[in-house]
């Protein structure tokens, strides 16, 4: 029976490339072939549909602005995570466990409950439709959950590194940013990783907070599904551009994101 | 635990996050709260209207059919998800490229933006273009889930194992590779059946893990909103307006705000408490 | 309850082992007799681990034949040889209470419900378990589990051999003494065969009535704890054991006398000259070594107190020689003259003794 054990991954992968063989498929083909027969193989091999997306601006301009709040929020999640995730693993004070409670309920909040009420708070500080105000709105469910994953990093680095470094006359600042941060390298990685993936799988808050300058990528397909329903072939090629980074992210932390789970910190 | 020293600066420390989350979890917060004891009939004049929409929502029949759709959602995807995900994790390969390849491949889902998955799922499932709508009328089944509601269901929760079952096949697999395998080679001199070892080794020691594996798949299905929306657009009828869609409708779509912000309210308490009873449950048995 | 015996073993964990450093285990045939306590003692790395799980039925050899009593037993998995094996980190079913840990390998084996409980019991008692028993397995000290790990292997009436591998690595000092003394008792009452892997020679010499040593996948010696220490059969042997170790200096060979410094070094046995030894040495151990009127002339380099001796490093041209001077006997000045005993003084070809 062990000798079969194998198959159960295997098709288990079978059925999650299935969707995206046919969004990959459609992306190749002309409007004509997707809506006129139906066929497993692209009969009219095109590269029409990522032409367009590559020389289209309101396409690649949606690409690129994804990609900038998606760093932007990156950055700033981790940079404001790590003192942060560092005095709850190192400190007693006032108030932490609620503190840290109150973080992660933020996590649960559902988007849409505040969809809403962030058009209205970045219109009335004049961010509405830039990059900045949904990189700050990701920080919402992206900072408890850096927080959440540094913290279990950093409290299985032993006390006693901070305390030989200060006995070695390391100031605190130096010793966090020389010997600190690179002993949890692979917990910053992790972090980021998700941050990245929860920032850019989001799209909900990313398209109530934008209109024109730093409409999402996402969005932009959306906007294609809805009012121009014939061109699927667009549709697809655009949902097959926006796995890529995606997908080499996860091939480049791989192993990290293994050790990050085992932490049980996700 | 007991050698965290007390130190009252590591405020500063939590500041800049606690600033950066305050102004985007407080003041939408306070918004909410705000629209949900008032009126407004436009021009920003707003009356105090107390309980009315919170009393009003909690008695709206269709507030309570969008929480047990949701619910019903949620159970199904948490009932199918978490078992398929611990078997595939247990018979994942242990070591050599297959790992890389599996571990990969499996998280793929995870980062399609998730309206894109419900635009692959769309073009994938219909009856007429779709290969999995063409495959199931070929085997005589009518299927068409932009008619049908148990067809519509079906898409849903088939979408939803697609999307996030490897989150919990990650976890579960992390879990598994933290066993020791001293554990393995004293179950095997001890004579115990595979199931045994799974029932005595392996689901205590995945226990953690796949606590929070059932945490974060019930805090996010019941948060659903983008995929569901872009496939089926919560229907056909309302049959798949689940808590979120329903909130999006009348928040934005009726332009009704302080019923929508009670029941935004009303949603995040649900959440809160029902994460809050599950994660006491689960440290209560685990102190035992 | 039967012999052990290993056949010509060799085991690589490569898939096609070629140099003579791809095999973890070199060539060997060793018996295990029935009822004996053997330690088998070695540094990490020289394959005390893989011969244990070959003989556990863990790992299957690459060549060679495992038997216990009459019964080839080299390709039956674990549960069917009737094993038991501490690991060195303790195995406990976290789930389960004290009792139904003591039970498992019983129930697993179908055995009746009222002889389980008889024999857990009897177990129990006799590791001091029996207070423990309702309690969750998961909350006991380190010690309360390496117990419960070796109760699992005692409750069951058929083991041929009960296997340690490191048992005492994550025990508190004050505790290894308590629970070595204790296997030492439950060996003599149950007389059931014991091996006990470890890397301590003091844990190895106290337990054991036979001591095997292994040094890069071979077993060097096998013996006494006295024979280990009068007469190393490797050179490795004279060194692994005893504190400090053995001296090892090169000798030529003349007319059956060793010769070290150009003096005739007299052993207790005539020497025949081995032609074709790249490497000729003499071992002696520094308990061995007196100073003397006359002999190999040294210098006192450092004398160093250890209680109730005093180790003393004397040079004679490169070579340290080490020696143990009882304590109040007076020391010689800056030179003096050497003697090694006879008796226990041995010349090693190649790194093996010479007879």
């Amino acid at each position: 029976m062990r000798r079969f054990t194998w198959l159960v991954p295997t098709l288990y992968i079978l059925f999650l490339m299935l969707p995206i063989y046919w969004l990959l498929n459609m992306s190749f083909k002309t409007t004509n072939e997707i809506l006129g027969v139906f066929t497993l193989w692209p009969r009219e091999f095109t590269l029409d549909n990522y032409r367009k997306i590559f020389t289209d601006p309101t396409w690649y301009n949606g690409y690129l602005n994804s990609l900038s709040y998606v760093v932007m929020n990156t950055v700033i999640s981790v940079t404001a995570a790590l003192p942060a995730a560092y005095a709850f693993s190192r400190y007693r004070f006032l108030g932490d466990k609620h503190l840290f409670f109150w973080l992660l309920t933020n996590r649960m909040a559902p988007p849409a409950v505040f969809a809403l009420p962030f058009f209205q708070l970045y219109s009335a500080v004049n961010l509405f439709d830039t990059y900045i105000a949904v990189a700050l709105a990701h920080c919402l469910f992206n900072i408890p959950l850096a927080v959440w994953i540094l913290e279990g990093f950093m409290s299985g680095v032993p006390k006693e590194l901070d305390e030989t470094a200060y006995v070695d006359g390391y100031p605190f600042w130096r010793f966090f940013v020389k010997i600190f941060i690179p002993t949890i390298a692979a917990g910053i990685g992790v972090a980021a990783f998700f941050c990245f993936m929860f920032s850019w799988v989001e799209l909900l808050l990313a398209k109530t907070l934008t209109s024109v300058a730093a409409k999402p990528i996402a969005a932009t397909m959306t906007r294609t599904a809805s009012t121009a329903g014939y061109e699927l072939g667009l549709l697809a090629a655009a949902g097959t551009l926006t796995i890529i980074p995606g997908a080499f992210v996860i091939y480049f932390v791989r192993n990290y994101i293994a050790k990050g789970f085992a932490l049980g910190r996700v | 635990m007991a050698t965290k020293t007390q130190n009252s600066r590591a405020w500063l420390f939590v500041l800049p996050v606690v600033v950066l989350v305050a102004f985007n979890a407080l003041i939408p917060l306070m918004t909410v709260v705000n629209y949900s004891v008032q009126e407004t009939f436009g021009d920003n004049v707003f009356f105090w209207e107390g309980v009315k929409w919170f009393e009003q929502v909690l008695h709206s029949e269709r507030f309570h059919a969008s929480l047990l759709r949701q619910l019903m959602f949620t159970s199904i995807i948490l009932m199918i998800e978490v078992p398929l995900g611990v078997a595939i994790a247990l018979s994942m390969p242990k070591k050599g490229i297959g790992v890389s390849v599996c571990l990969v491949l499996m998280a793929l889902p995870l980062l399609i933006p998730w309206n894109v998955v419900g635009a692959m799922w769309n073009i994938f499932a219909l009856p007429d273009i779709g290969l999995l709508g063409r495959m199931i009328n070929g085997l005589g089944i009518d299927y068409n889930f932009t008619q049908q509601p148990g067809a519509a269901w079906f898409t849903t929760i088939l979408m939803d194992v697609w999307h996030w079952t490897s989150l919990v096949v990650l976890l579960a697999y992390a879990g598994l590779r933290s066993i020791p395998d001293a554990y393995y080679q004293a179950a095997k001199i001890d004579g115990a059946t595979p199931w045994a070892v799974f029932r005595f080794i392996q689901l205590p020691k995945m226990k953690r893990v796949l606590t929070i594996a059932i945490l974060l798949r019930f805090m996010d299905s019941f948060m659903i909103y983008t995929e569901p929306f872009v496939l089926t657009g919560g229907g056909p009828g309302n049959t798949t307006t689940f808590l979120s869609i329903d909130l999006v409708k009348i928040a934005l779509g009726q332009f009704d705000l302080g019923p929508a912000a009670a029941m935004s309210l009303i949603y995040f308490l649900i959440v809160l408490l029902l994460c809050w009873v599950f994660y006491t449950l689960m440290m209560r048995h685990e102190a035992q | 309850m039967s012999e052990i015996s290993l056949r010509e073993l060799r085991h690589s964990y490569l898939e096609t082992p070629q140099a003579d450093a791809d095999w973890a285990l070199k060539k060997m045939s060793v018996d295990w007799s029935e009822g004996g306590a053997y330690a088998l003692l070695g540094p990490s790395g020289c394959g005390k681990t893989t011969l244990l799980n070959i003989i556990s039925g863990l790992l299957t050899p690459t060549e060679g034949e495992v038997w216990f009593g009459d019964k080839n037993v080299t390709n039956m998995p674990p549960d069917q040889r009737n094993i038991a094996q501490v690991f060195q980190f303790p195995v406990v079913y976290d789930t389960m209470t004290v009792y139904e840990n003591l039970c498992f390998p019983l129930r697993n084996r179908g055995i009746p419900a009222a002889e389980v409980d008889r024999k857990v019991r009897e177990i129990a008692a006799m590791l001091d378990l029996d207070e423990m028993l309702p309690r969750r397995a998961s909350g006991l000290t380190a010690d309360g589990k390496q117990k419960i790990s070796l109760g699992r292997g005692l409750v069951r009436s058929d083991v041929n051999v009960i296997m340690f591998d490191e048992p005492l690595t994550v025990i508190d000092p004050h505790l290894k003494w308590v629970l070595r003394s204790k296997l030492k008792e439950l060996h003599q009452r149950i007389g059931t065969t014991m091996i006990y892997v470890t890397h301590d020679q003091t844990e190895a010499l106290t337990f054991a009535d036979q001591v095997v040593v292994m040094h890069e996948g071979t077993v060097v010696q096998i013996g006494t704890p006295v024979d280990l220490f009068e007469r190393p059969r490797h050179t490795f042997v004279g060194h692994f054991i005893g504190s400090p170790g053995m001296n090892v200096l090169p000798c030529e060979i003349e007319n059956g006398t060793p010769l070290f410094a150009g003096q005739p070094i007299p052993v207790g046995h005539a020497i025949a000259h081995r032609d074709g030894a790249e490497r000729l040495e003499i071992g002696v151990r520094p308990e061995f070594i007196s100073f003397a009127a006359e002999g190999i002339p040294v210098e006192i380099v450092k004398v160093s107190d250890a209680g109730r001796y005093s180790i003393v490093d004397a040079r004679h041209g490169e070579h340290v020689i080490k020696l143990l001077v009882p304590e109040g006997d007076s020391l010689p000045a800056e030179s003096a003259h050497i003697h090694f005993d006879p008796g226990h003084t041995q010349v090693y070809a190649d790194g093996w003794m010479v007879n």
